[in-house]
């Protein structure tokens, strides 16, 4: 279930960033072939560091993929790191079948919490991050410091209070609890911020202005595009947010109906801490295997937009 | 229902914290009152008033994750179809109670019905989130239940749940590990059991008797078994005294035997190497509560025709004293707004039908009846070689030493076991003084919570 190792990965190979480039319009490729004929070093302690490093992060993949071939009694008596018996679809069959299909209804649940509280988060994002850039208001200082504070205090430190008002309004056990905390996300809207400062030029706004667009149009039509690569990163960041996002329904779900694929996995493996409970360890591996792979997928196709977004962001540091 | 992970209950402290000062005030007027009211009540509320009840039907709520209770809910359903139940798995354990003590906090979304393991009863009782059930006749339920899980829902005179299960303790060992050692009959006292765990590590460093990292559940249960006594309360009055325990000092000196020679295999219950260490036969043996069969016939399958059952080892040859480990009961919350209903289901789970159904789907009953049954006692399984485990297991539950309570914040005294006496098995300091500086940070909870403490 970690993603670690999947973070890291995309940000050791974003290309550095000369100065001078233009802006998000030239793809990682050409970035490559142009950089080719310059002078490069190639160091060997660099290749070795870079291949341990990525031996390390690819080795608890590696385990979860063995393991979820092995039935539950062949987890215990084999060596962890190769195969004993292929019993990887009959795995994947029980771990949907399991208590009445129950993992089909948390991997929905967690799509729908991914969508509409990750995309949400994003819009929102984009469009304060977006206003608080370009245009100037009372209290944009005040904005400022709260959205910073906001950034430096844990999501963890707020489940309490959280659920505490989410009872007093009746929202707890319903999936409004996990949407709407998951809508927030000041980080995201400070990276929308700088983002937007840097790669929306004010030229273009005023020209668009003065060919007599609104607001709204000119934000659509001529601001939105500029920020695409900006706004796949936080999408990506609020993604893995929600997808692992396990703390707050812990706190505030109790019908599993409602719960996402961290917690339900939790809880069969759980199963083996109590007396007379049904030992599922082959489930729980598959389940956290079947758990990463849209992660992984989400990865590989938005890599592209990550890495120009985190770049363009690496210019202004 | 043993569970070991241990975790901070900070929010469960401050709840607890709050609860208390306000029994504190309420006590000396209520002292005199409480009894009265409690048996004008069971008079009230009869076993026709529960059949009315049930037929007129109702929602419940009920948190639980003792697996057998999702056939004992359905089948009450069918029964009493007017009635809804929502089963609710809302953690194991210290989960769950957390989750409670928040919701009982919020005041909202708090169950009818809440499953609490015995050693978690006296905190929810304390801090009258849980019912007295004697309103409903709950008294006259004495003698329904074995001893050992009848006294553990009661507290000053009241019953604060039913029993759902019980855990006395006994010896399950593979057979095949101990005979491959030269063991041919199981220890039957402490001494020999000692004895046999270094046999079997001098001749195999990689083989245990069996396993132990420090585990509050298992230790109070090993002292409740030596005689201990190092609990005490009353009301709010509690009394920790591990030191100048005999039981306590007893089963301490002898266990140090055991830490002293590196024969306690490093791993922790419940835990993935537990299993496996189960499965590939490298710890031998385990000192637990009779609702151990199901769990080792679910996680340890490769273990099948090799295990065995024996009587709980004594501590004087020929003895025949032994003490619970686990356990839980079912609870009606105070926040329930349809009390009677909530009791009438844990009456169907506990005594009724539900009893019956429970263990014929693997758990082990707190229920006279059901361990009286011959069908339960000549039951042969062949993971246990078509030994008849359960006559060794109901003889256990009848020798159960009286006399042994929890802490009222017991929750809390275990999640610091391992901060404190833990230190003991890593070579830290001894057993004894592991164990005293348990009984200090419990001291110094109980204290700060404003128990009386002696």
């Amino acid at each position: 279930m970690t993603t670690e190792p999947l973070k890291t990965g995309p940000l050791k190979t974003a290309q550095p960033v000369r100065p001078g480039r233009p802006r998000n319009s030239t793809p990682p490729i050409r970035a490559k072939a142009r950089r080719a004929p310059l002078k490069r070093r190639k160091s060997l302690t660099l290749t070795v560091l870079c291949t341990v490093m990525l031996l390390y992060s690819l080795l608890p993949l590696a385990w979860l993929a063995i393991n979820a071939t092995k039935s539950q009694q062949n987890l215990f008596n084999s060596f962890g790191l190769w195969f004993k018996g292929f019993g990887f679809f009959s795995n994947l069959g029980d771990t949907f079948s399991y208590e009445h299909h129950i993992f089909a209804r948390w991997l929905l649940n967690t799509l729908l919490y991914v969508v509409v509280g990750a995309g949400g988060a994003t819009l929102l994002a984009t469009l304060a991050g977006y206003g608080l850039a370009k245009f100037d208001f009372v209290g944009k200082k005040a904005v400022f410091a709260t959205v910073i504070g906001a950034v430096a205090v844990p999501a963890t430190a707020l489940a309490v209070p959280t659920f505490l008002m989410f009872s007093k309004m009746g929202l707890t056990d319903t999936p409004w609890a996990i949407i709407i905390p998951s809508l927030i996300s000041p980080f995201g809207l400070y990276l929308m911020w700088t983002f937007s400062a840097e790669a929306v030029p004010a030229e273009i706004m005023e020209s668009a202005r003065m060919d007599g667009a609104g607001e709204f149009r000119t934000f659509f039509s001529v601001s939105l595009p500029l920020l695409g690569p900006g706004i796949v990163t936080v999408l990506l960041f609020n993604v893995v947010t929600t997808w692992n996002n396990y703390f707050l329904p812990l706190i505030m779900l109790k019908n599993q109906d409602w719960y996402p694929l961290t917690l339900g996995l939790s809880t069969w493996n759980d199963q083996a801490h109590t007396a007379g409970g049904d030992v599922v360890f082959n489930l729980v591996i598959t389940g956290s295997l079947v758990t990463i792979i849209p992660l992984i997928a989400a990865f590989l196709l938005l890599q592209r937009y990550w890495q120009s977004g985190l770049s363009a962001g690496s210019v202004k540091g | 229902m043993t569970i070991t992970r241990r975790r901070g209950v900070l929010l469960g402290a401050s709840a607890l914290a709050v609860a208390l000062a306000a029994t504190a005030c309420g006590s000396s007027s209520s002292g005199g009152g409480k009894s009265s009211s409690g048996s004008s009540q069971a008079a009230s509320v009869s076993d026709a008033d529960l059949q009315a009840a049930l037929t007129a039907g109702g929602n419940l709520t009920v948190w639980a994750w003792e697996p057998t209770l999702k056939k004992v809910v359905a089948d009450f359903q069918t029964k009493y179809p007017k009635v809804h139940v929502s089963l609710v798995n809302a953690g194991t354990g210290n989960d769950e109670y957390k989750a409670l003590q928040n919701a009982v906090q919020a005041g909202k979304g708090v169950p009818d019905v809440a499953h609490i393991e015995y050693y978690a009863l006296p905190q929810f009782e304390l801090t009258k989130s849980v019912v007295n059930l004697d309103q409903f006749g709950a008294a006259s339920l004495n003698g329904t239940f074995t001893p050992g899980p009848w006294n553990s829902v009661q507290s000053d005179g009241g019953v604060y749940g039913l029993p759902m299960d019980s855990g006395p303790m006994a010896l399950f060992y593979n057979q095949t590990v101990f005979t491959k050692f030269g063991i041919t009959t199981p220890p039957a006292t402490w001494d020999e059991y000692i004895a046999d765990a270094k046999k079997i590590h001098a001749a195999d460093p990689s083989v245990y008797i069996t396993n132990d990292t420090g585990d509050a559940g298992f230790t109070t249960s090993m002292i409740w078994q030596a005689g201990g006594k190092p609990y005490s309360v009353s009301g709010t009055t509690v009394g920790v005294d591990f030191a100048g325990d005999a039981g306590t000092q007893k089963y301490a000196t002898a266990w140090q035997q055991l830490i002293d020679g590196h024969d306690l295999a490093p791993v922790s219950s419940w835990s993935d190497a537990w299993y496996q260490g189960m499965a590939a036969g490298k710890i031998a043996s385990l000192t637990i509560g009779a609702w151990m069969p199901s769990s080792l016939e679910s996680g340890v399958k490769s273990g099948s025709g090799q295990w065995r059952v024996a009587p709980m080892p004594q501590w004087t040859a020929g003895g025949k004293v032994t003490s619970e480990n686990g356990g839980s009961s079912l609870a009606v919350m105070k926040a329930s707004t349809n009390q009677k209903l909530a009791y009438a289901f844990l009456k169907y789970a506990t005594v009724d039908e539900g009893a019956q159904t429970r263990v014929d789907n693997g758990a082990f009953p707190a229920t006279v009846k059901q361990l009286n049954s011959p069908d339960f006692l000549n039951k042969t399984d062949p993971y246990f070689g078509d030994q008849k485990i359960n006559q060794v297991l109901a003889q256990s539950a009848g020798e159960v030493a009286p006399g042994w309570s929890y802490l009222p914040f017991q929750v809390y005294a275990n999640s610091v076991f391992n901060d404190t006496a833990g230190k003991a098995y890593i070579g830290g300091s001894s057993l004894a003084d592991g164990l005293k500086a348990w009984q200090d940070a419990s001291i110094k909870y109980g204290k700060d919570q404003g128990f009386t403490v002696k």
